[in-house]
């Protein structure tokens, strides 16, 4: 791709970019959110057709020009987004040729599609039956099911944007030898992600975009996590620097603020099964009280539960400040002084075609505040009137927060606060945290992000499969050790399971 | 265990119709099964049906049509004013007025981005205006006889068994024929106890129904009619590339666009079908009526679309199958004629339905959270 320029109405989304990619390399795109890495992808792949560019695009050596998606994978190119693009009603095999059916005459030859579908499974070492539904699939295979359908294409030029985003460490090593494979095989595979390591680990080549230009690109060997950092953000962020986040020492004598006991929840489309089993836990005024778990350990389904947004059948003693409390639905969640950032935040904790004013004032309807609230939290924003759609996805998380502190919680669950968003916007973010427990918040923390965790949290519990399965506090804590609890692989002797005798031994390792 | 769900929802409405058939038997001291009922009633859901059938193309794209009943009173209307210049040219102009205000909707939905409900909302009012204009509100009366019987016809009991026995025959090729390709792509074969259920299972109820038709005289031709727009939409929904990327659209519409699928392409013609099958289903309710009245049609759209939303069909699109909408409008058609049969007040009948559609898909959706 050469001296690719693209405009968006008011802003400039790349701006001279070139790119290339060799057969038989992994060439990495990283950059921050908003750095233009799937708008170049896009373009490439035909989303963005011919003429609402600028630049050439060169395949084996031709300039082309696409017209749509179906004329780019003509020319080899397939792109697996990073939404993923499949019907759930579909089988695996009809997915894998979606668009591509081998028909005669309009007819879809359903033999020739199982068959072939089954052959591209093989090739890619996928022991899953093709005439299964998409839907019923892990998130992990659906990924897979994605790349099978861009090998079905014949593509010669394979675009991975954000592959890993919701797959466990296992599923991402299995698609890892998988693309490893297919670079062997001579593919040209361009990787684009936010996790510096496995791009390190992968990649012969990383470009790194910023604000839409290219700051150049290198052999993987020749660089490491923290120079990657300083391309990506233009300045350097280091370890230390996230350190320097971190809340206050707490005290043994504070009194805690908010306590679960025996929560449980059921899983709403599997009757019987639990996925938060007996957990409980208090946090104390001031308080970070991280959790940990892998994908699926019910992290997200504890923080519902205890909002009262849990669509399975729950169960659980509350306490705020040591009265007890029912919590049935979210309404009383925010009675109880409970607020609640949550994973997802286009889906459940924002309005984005409204305002940020009418935004930060939905759970109190306090209009004075609101302005007092974004000078705090710095949201930048033309003013209380723009539209939360339009801001950066670290200003969206930042009204979210916002709209919470409006409502003077004294327990604040963040769950994911910094998916999604870039660096720069994460350490801003990570402030937020510290200066609010500093204030005597009681916060819960929900992160994928070990060092987010780690480098944050006061205390640790790591959830494995709706147990706790281990506490740690913050001076015994290394990643090494939660992840043991988190698989369960560690040889320690059987962690407290669950409930509350199991923790208080540890308080002491506070003083 | 998912799978059988599916299945399971299935066969919950084929219960379903079967308590509601032997209710009306009990009730109506056998009147309800006797041949020459089953042939009315029959006779009586194929205009729905076929309406039906052609709504599930629309439904499924997550779309709706609510000019539909108007539609029918306009090409039935334009069918009767053109009896004039004889049997095919004024079939034909049914059949393009059908199409080309299908086209029209689906071109506003599909190129304009005009939601269909607005869209189709415009065509109900704007439809039904059209023909009170054309036939400055008044009834006119078929003439062509061919056309008067197309409604009410009965095919003679020989060419019903003829008409059997092509379709057993095609059974079998199928079969033999998917056998074959199947071995060919190196597929697992079904053994021969599946072959041969797959067989007889189908040929018996090919039979029966034949044998039971031809019980009151003969099957009837609408009837006939109906089949074969069922087949023909079955196979264009499940086994083209054209019904597929319908049900693509209509489940996530980004996937099927970044796959490749030209969207507008396939929203404009799902509607132009629907237009179409709206010709036919005028000329089949106009002929049994044996005249067009301006108010013809009226709330034909609702029967379409309940006898979809019964079936199992999703208003979120990406679900539902013509064998769901055909079972839909069969139910439907069950109720009309039964309680029609106990001379069940008309202000209770309304009530019922209505009652029967908000319950099957309450029953569905209970059915769906709980696994």
């Amino acid at each position: 791709m050469r001296s690719i320029s693209k405009r968006f109405p008011g802003v400039r989304a790349l701006d001279d970019v070139s790119f290339d990619v060799r057969a038989g390399e992994i060439h990495a795109l990283v950059g921050e959110n908003g750095a233009g890495k799937s708008t170049l992808m896009k373009i490439l792949g035909g989303a963005y057709p011919h003429g609402t560019y600028d630049g050439d695009i060169v395949v084996g050596g031709e300039v082309r020009r696409f017209s749509g998606v179906r004329a780019a994978e003509d020319a080899g190119i397939a792109v697996v987004h990073q939404e993923l693009s499949l019907i759930p009603e579909f089988s695996i095999a009809e997915n894998i040729f979606l668009g591509r059916e081998p028909t005669r005459r309009g007819v879809i030859q359903s033999e020739e599609l199982y068959s072939g579908a089954q052959k591209v499974l093989d090739q890619l070492h996928l022991r899953l039956a093709p005439h299964l539904p998409v839907g019923f699939l892990g998130i992990g295979q659906q990924h897979l099911v994605e790349i099978a359908k861009a090998l079905a294409r014949d593509a010669r030029i394979l675009v991975l944007d954000e592959p890993t985003a919701a797959l466990t460490d296992a599923e991402a090593d299995v698609l890892f030898a998988i693309l490893r494979r297919l670079r062997d095989g001579g593919a040209a595979i361009v990787y684009i992600s936010h996790k510096l390591g496995e791009v390190l680990a992968l990649a012969d080549r990383i470009t790194v975009l910023r604000d839409g230009k290219s700051v150049g690109t290198d052999d993987a060997a020749a660089l490491d996590a923290p120079r990657l950092i300083a391309r990506m953000v233009g300045r350097e962020v280091t370890v230390e620097d996230r350190q320097s986040c971190l809340s206050g020492q707490t005290g043994v004598s504070v009194p805690h603020v908010f306590e679960a006991r025996h929560v449980t929840v059921e899983d709403p489309n599997v009757p019987g099964k639990l996925i938060v089993d007996d957990v409980g836990f208090e946090v104390r005024r001031g308080e970070v009280l991280g959790i940990a778990g892998l994908v699926g350990a019910g992290r997200s389904d504890l923080m519902m539960a205890i909002f009262g947004a849990h669509p399975g059948r729950k169960r659980g003693e509350f306490f705020v400040a040591g009265a007890p409390v029912v919590i049935d639905k979210p309404a009383d969640a925010i009675r109880a002084g409970i607020g609640f950032v949550t994973e997802d935040r286009k889906r459940f904790g924002l309005f984005l075609d409204q305002t940020v004013v009418s935004n930060l004032t939905l759970a109190t309807m306090d209009v004075a505040a609101s302005d007092r609230a974004m000078k705090e939290l710095r949201i930048k924003a033309p003013s209380v009137f723009a539209i939360a759609g339009t801001l950066s996805g670290g200003n969206q998380q930042k009204i979210v927060l916002g709209k919470w502190l409006l409502t003077n919680p004294r327990v604040l669950l963040l769950d994911e606060p910094t998916r999604g968003i870039d660096v720069g916007a994460k350490q801003e973010i990570y402030a937020q945290i510290d200066r609010l427990a500093s204030e005597g918040l009681a916060i819960v923390l929900v992160s994928s992000e070990l060092p987010e965790v780690l480098g944050l949290s006061d205390r640790i519990l790591v959830l494995h499969e709706g147990r706790i399965s281990g506490e740690l506090t913050r001076g015994e804590a290394t990643a090494e050790k939660v992840m043991a609890y988190a698989t369960l692989t560690g040889q320690r002797p059987s962690p407290p399971a669950g409930g509350e005798g199991g923790r208080r031994p540890d308080e002491g390792a506070f003083a | 265990m998912k799978i059988d769900r599916a299945a399971l929802r299935a066969y919950t409405m084929v219960f379903a119709l079967v308590a509601i058939w032997i209710f009306f038997e009990w009730r109506t001291d056998g009147v309800f099964l006797r041949p020459v009922n089953l042939a009315n009633l029959l006779k009586q859901m194929s205009v729905t049906g076929v309406l039906a059938v052609g709504m599930l193309f629309v439904i499924v794209a997550r779309q709706i049509d609510l000019s539909v009943g108007s539609l029918v009173g306009l090409a039935g209307g334009i069918a009767a004013m053109t009896q004039g210049w004889g049997l095919v040219p004024c079939f034909l102009a049914a059949l393009a007025t059908g199409v080309a205000a299908g086209a029209l909707s689906g071109a506003l939905v599909a190129y304009l981005n005009i939601p269909s409900f607005i869209v189709t909302l415009g065509g109900l009012l704007t439809w039904r205006g059209v023909i009170l204009w054309l036939s400055k509100g008044e009834t006119i009366p078929v003439r062509l006889t061919v056309f008067r019987t197309l409604g009410i016809a009965l095919m003679t009991p020989a060419s019903g068994i003829g008409m059997g026995v092509a379709a057993v025959a095609a059974v079998i090729w199928l079969t033999f024929r998917r056998n074959a390709a199947r071995r060919r792509h190196g597929l697992p074969v079904p053994g021969a106890a599946a072959t041969a259920l797959r067989i007889v299972v189908p040929s018996l109820l090919i039979a029966a129904f034949v044998a039971v038709m031809n019980a009151q005289g003969g099957v009837p031709l609408p009837v006939i009619v109906l089949l074969a727009v069922a087949i023909a939409g079955h196979f264009l929904t499940q086994s083209t590339t054209f019904g597929r990327y319908l049900y693509a659209i209509g489940s996530n519409p980004d996937a099927a666009r970044l796959s490749g699928v030209d969207l507008p392409k396939h929203i404009l013609a799902a509607f132009a079908l629907l237009g179409g099958l709206v010709g036919v289903a005028a000329l089949l309710h106009t002929g049994r009526v044996g005249s067009a009245s301006p108010d013809a049609g009226t709330l034909m759209e609702l029967d379409a679309i309940a006898a979809c939303v019964i079936g199992g069909t999703s208003l979120m699109g990406g679900r539902g199958k013509v064998s769901g909408a055909l079972l839909g409008a069969l139910v439907m058609a069950s109720l009309d004629n039964g309680m029609s049969l106990l001379s069940v007040e008309n202000a209770t009948q309304y009530i019922i339905k209505g009652a029967v559609l908000v319950a099957a898909v309450g029953f569905d959706m209970a059915g769906r959270r709980k696994g």
